[in-house]
C-alpha cells in the first residue's frame, strides 16, 4: 500500500493553463499515466487544454463542476500568490478530498483565513509552498521530478522540496525505493503537518522505514519526536532516519521559506536534532548520506 | 520587511492606538524646531535603526561612559545636544553585532511618567495557525529572558480569525496584565486595534515593548517594532514605502529585486542554490568539511536565466568570495535553465574563483550538455557531497 495517492487516484488541475501547471501537468500524465482529468478556468469553462505532445484535457469553468463530471478525488493548485487562497478555499468548498498547494509566496495571513476554513473541512491540504507527493511508478502530484523514484519501502516526509528529492534519490540509489514521498511544505502555517504524516506510514503496512527532513523554525520536528515516542510506547514505531537543514544558519534571519527562521531562542536545529534522536530517527549530520544512515539503521 | 519605531508609531495611531507625539529628524538642525513643537518638559532621543536593545547600546566613536542609543532630555538645549551626539555615529548593540549601524535618523518624543512596564506582541502562532497575542506583566527588558527565566509569566491567547477578539480573550489579556480602572478599558480599547492593525496590514510581529501603565492610569504604546510579511507587501504599496534601504545589505536589495532569497554571511564559499532546505543543507555541509558560506540564495523554482544569471553576479560581486558551489536538484526549476544562466553571467562578468557545479533532476542531461559546451573552466560534481568537497579542495589548493 501507499498514502494519500495511488493509480486510482483522479486529479484536478488548479491553475493547468499558466506556464507552470502546463509543464508538470504534462510531467504527471507522462509518469505512469497518472490520471490528471482536467483543468479549472473560472473563464475557459468549455474548452480543452493540451500539451506539447499533443496531450488534452478538458477546462472547467469551477472546482465543483469539475469534480462532478469526472469524479476527482485530488486537486493540485499552480495558482499565482494573489489568488492561491481563494483557489485552495474553492476547492475546500467543492469537497475535494485532498489538495494539494504547489504555490510559493501566499501570505501568511491569507492562510490563517485558508486554515480556519479547513479545520471545520473534509478536507486534507498539503502545502503551500511543497513538491507535492508521489507514490512511485502510480500517481505525481506536483513537479517532483519523476525519473528518480523507485517503488520500495521507505516512507519519505519532508519540510524541504529539494532535500525531498535528495531523500528519494538516495533510497533509491541505495535500492530501498519508496512507498510514496510527501513533501509538506516550508510554510509556517500549512495544511498538513509531519505528526499526520508519520501515523499514516506508521499504519501503512508496506512501509517499513520512514525518513524525515526537518528544517530550522517552529517546533513541528520537536512535536513529531514527542508523538514517534508516544507510539513507541504503544508497541508501533519503525526504523526512522533523518536530516535538520539550517544547522549553521544564524539566528533572526529568514532563510528563504518563510517558516525557516530561529527567533526568540527557538526553531534551532540542536534542539530539533536532540529531540528527533531521542525519539530514535538516526539523525545524519551530512544531507548527501540520508540513504546510507537509513541503511546502516536498518542492518541494525 | 522591518520598519522603524516613528514609522510603527505612525501607523499604529492611524489605526487609534494611544502613542506619544513625537517627531522624527534626519539632522541637528531640526533637533530644536522638533522639541519645540512637543509639550515638555521631558523628552526622549530615540535612534531609529533597525535593530533592538538601543538603550543599552553604545557609540563607537564615543566614550564607554558616553550614554546610549535612547536618552531622556529635560530641555530643549539637552535634546539639541543629544541629538548632535547620536546623529552619524555608529550604535553598537546586542542584535547589531559588532559592525553596529549608523544612526541616520533619531524620533524626539514627549516623555511619559512611567508607574508599570508590559509586554505585548502579536504574530502568528505557527502550531495553531493563527494570529496570537503574547503578553507579560515583566516589560521594558529582554522578554528572551523573562521566557527563559520565568515562563510562566508569558501567556499566549490565540484569537480565532473568524470571530476576531473575543470577550473571554480580552478578559484573559487584561487580567494576565493586572490592568484596572481607566487602564482595563484602554485596554479593551487597544488590544483589538492592534489585532486589526496587524491582519490589515499583514504583519509578520508586532512588538509593543514596553506598553506602559502611566502614573495617571492610562495606557500607552511606548515603543513598537514591527515587521511585514514579504509575500504580501503586493498589496500594500503604501507599507512598501516606509522600507529605507540603507538599513540593508547592497548585495540583498539587488537580490531582492529579482525576487531572490538571499542572505549574506560571513564565509568565503559562495553558493546557488536551488530550494531554501537545499541551500540550507547546502551551508550545512560546506561547514561540515570545515568552511564557512558566503551566503544563503535560494533561486526558487519558477527562475529563468535572466534571473539566474542575475543570482550568480550578485556572488561572484563579493571580494569574500573565493570560490562557488551551485547545487540544483531540478523539480520545478529545470536543470537547462540553470546552466544557461550561469554561462550567459560568466560570459557577461567572467569567472576569477573555481566553480563546481551539480546538477541533478529535471532536464539534467541538457544541463550537463550546455555547461560541457560553454568550454568554462567548470567542476562538475556527482552528488551533494562530492560537490561539497570539490569547491573546499579547490579554494584550499
Amino acid at each position: 500500500m501507499s498514502i494519500l495517492i495511488n493509480k486510482n487516484t483522479k486529479i484536478l488541475v488548479q491553475g493547468l493553463t499558466g506556464k507552470t501547471g502546463t509543464f508538470h501537468t504534462e510531467q504527471a500524465l507522462a509518469y505512469h499515466g497518472t490520471q490528471m482529468v482536467g483543468g479549472i478556468h473560472p473563464k475557459k469553462g468549455g474548452e480543452s487544454w493540451s500539451g506539447s505532445k499533443g496531450e488534452s484535457l478538458p477546462i472547467f469553468a469551477s472546482v465543483a463542476e469539475g469534480k462532478e463530471k469526472t469524479g476527482a478525488d485530488a486537486s493540485v493548485v499552480y495558482v499565482p500568490p494573489a489568488g492561491a487562497a481563494a483557489a485552495i478555499i474553492e476547492a475546500i468548498d467543492a469537497e475535494i478530498p485532498l489538495i494539494v498547494c504547489i504555490t510559493e509566496g501566499i501570505p501568511v495571513m491569507d492562510m490563517v483565513k485558508v486554515k480556519a476554513k479547513l479545520d471545520k473541512s473534509k478536507s486534507r491540504l498539503i502545502g503551500p509552498n511543497c513538491p507535492g507527493l508521489v507514490t512511485p511508478d502510480e500517481c505525481k502530484i506536483g513537479i517532483m521530478p519523476g525519473s528518480i523514484f523507485r517503488k520500495g519501502s521507505v516512507g519519505v516526509v519532508s519540510r524541504s522540496g529539494t532535500l525531498t528529492y535528495e531523500a528519494v534519490f538516495q533510497t533509491s540509489n541505495a535500492g530501498l525505493g519508496q512507498t510514496t514521498a510527501v513533501g509538506i511544505g516550508g510554510d509556517p502555517v500549512k495544511g498538513t503537518e509531519f505528526i499526520d504524516v508519520l501515523e499514516m506510514f506508521l499504519a501503512d503496512d508496506e512501509t517499513q522505514s520512514i525518513i524525515m527532513i526537518g528544517e530550522i523554525g517552529g517546533s513541528a520536528e520537536e512535536d513529531a519526536a514527542q508523538f514517534l515516542r508516544d507510539e513507541a510506547k504503544r508497541g508501533r514505531s519503525k526504523p526512522m532516519a533523518g536530516f535538520i537543514a539550517g544547522r549553521t544558519a544564524p539566528a533572526g534571519r529568514t532563510m528563504g521559506h518563510a517558516g525557516a527562521v530561529i527567533s526568540g531562542g527557538k526553531g534551532g536545529a540542536e534542539d530539533k536534532i536532540a529531540a528527533m534522536e531521542a525519539a530514535g530517527i538516526r539523525v545524519s549530520p551530512s544531507p548527501a548520506r540520508l540513504g546510507q544512515t537509513l541503511l546502516e539503521v536498518l542492518k541494525g | 520587511m522591518n520598519i522603524h519605531e516613528y514609522q510603527a508609531k505612525a501607523l499604529l495611531k492611524k489605526f487609534g492606538a494611544p502613542v506619544a507625539e513625537g517627531v522624527p529628524i534626519f539632522s541637528v538642525d531640526e533637533a530644536e524646531a522638533a522639541a519645540k513643537q512637543l509639550p515638555g518638559p521631558l523628552y526622549v532621543v530615540k535612534s531609529q535603526i533597525h535593530a533592538g536593545g538601543r538603550g543599552k547600546g553604545k557609540f563607537k566613536e564615543l566614550g564607554a561612559e558616553a550614554k546610549g542609543g535612547v536618552r531622556l532630555a529635560k530641555s530643549v538645549e539637552e535634546v539639541v545636544s543629544h541629538a548632535k551626539e547620536m546623529l552619524g555615529n555608529t550604535l553598537v548593540t546586542k542584535q547589531t553585532g559588532d559592525a553596529g549601524k549608523q544612526v541616520n535618523r533619531l524620533y524626539i518624543e514627549d516623555g511619559a511618567d512611567i508607574d508599570r512596564e508590559l509586554y505585548l506582541s502579536i504574530l502568528v502562532d505557527r502550531s495553531v495557525g493563527r494570529p496570537a497575542f503574547v503578553v507579560s506583566t515583566e516589560g521594558g527588558m529582554d522578554i528572551e529572558a523573562v521566557a527563559h527565566d520565568t515562563p510562566e509569566k508569558i501567556i499566549t491567547v490565540a484569537v480565532d480569525p473568524e470571530t476576531g477578539l473575543t470577550q473571554s480573550d480580552l478578559d484573559t489579556l487584561t487580567s494576565t496584565l493586572k490592568l484596572e480602572g481607566e487602564a482595563k478599558a484602554d485596554g479593551e480599547k487597544l488590544f483589538p486595534i492592534l489585532y486589526k492593525a496587524f491582519v490589515e496590514t499583514d504583519m509578520s510581529l508586532l512588538e509593543v515593548n514596553p506598553l506602559i501603565v502611566m502614573t495617571n492610569g492610562r495606557l500607552r504604546v511606548l515603543d513598537a517594532k514591527v515587521s511585514f510579511d514579504g509575500n504580501a507587501m503586493f498589496r500594500h504599496d503604501d507599507i512598501k514605502e516606509l522600507r529605507d534601504e540603507t538599513e540593508e545589505d547592497a548585495k540583498e536589495i539587488e537580490a531582492s529585486k529579482w525576487d531572490l532569497a538571499y542572505v549574506a554571511l560571513d564565509g568565503n564559499i559562495g553558493c546557488m542554490v536551488n530550494g531554501a532546505g537545499l541551500a540550507m543543507a547546502t551551508m550545512d555541509i560546506i561547514k561540515l568539511y570545515g568552511k564557512e558560506p558566503a551566503n544563503f540564495c535560494d533561486v526558487g523554482g519558477g527562475a529563468g536565466k535572466e534571473k539566474v544569471a542575475a543570482a550568480f553576479k550578485i556572488i561572484t560581486a563579493d571580494p569574500k568570495v573565493e570560490g562557488i558551489l551551485v547545487n540544483i536538484f531540478g523539480g520545478i526549476m529545470k536543470c537547462d535553465v540553470i546552466a544557461e544562466g550561469v554561462v550567459a553571467a560568466v560570459q557577461e562578468v567572467g569567472l576569477k574563483v573555481p566553480l563546481v557545479v551539480r546538477l541533478e533532476g529535471t532536464n539534467v542531461e541538457l544541463g550537463k550538455k550546455i555547461l560541457n559546451e560553454s568550454g568554462l573552466a567548470i567542476t562538475a560534481a556527482d552528488d551533494l557531497d562530492d560537490a561539497a568537497k570539490k569547491i573546499v579542495a579547490a579554494i584550499q589548493a
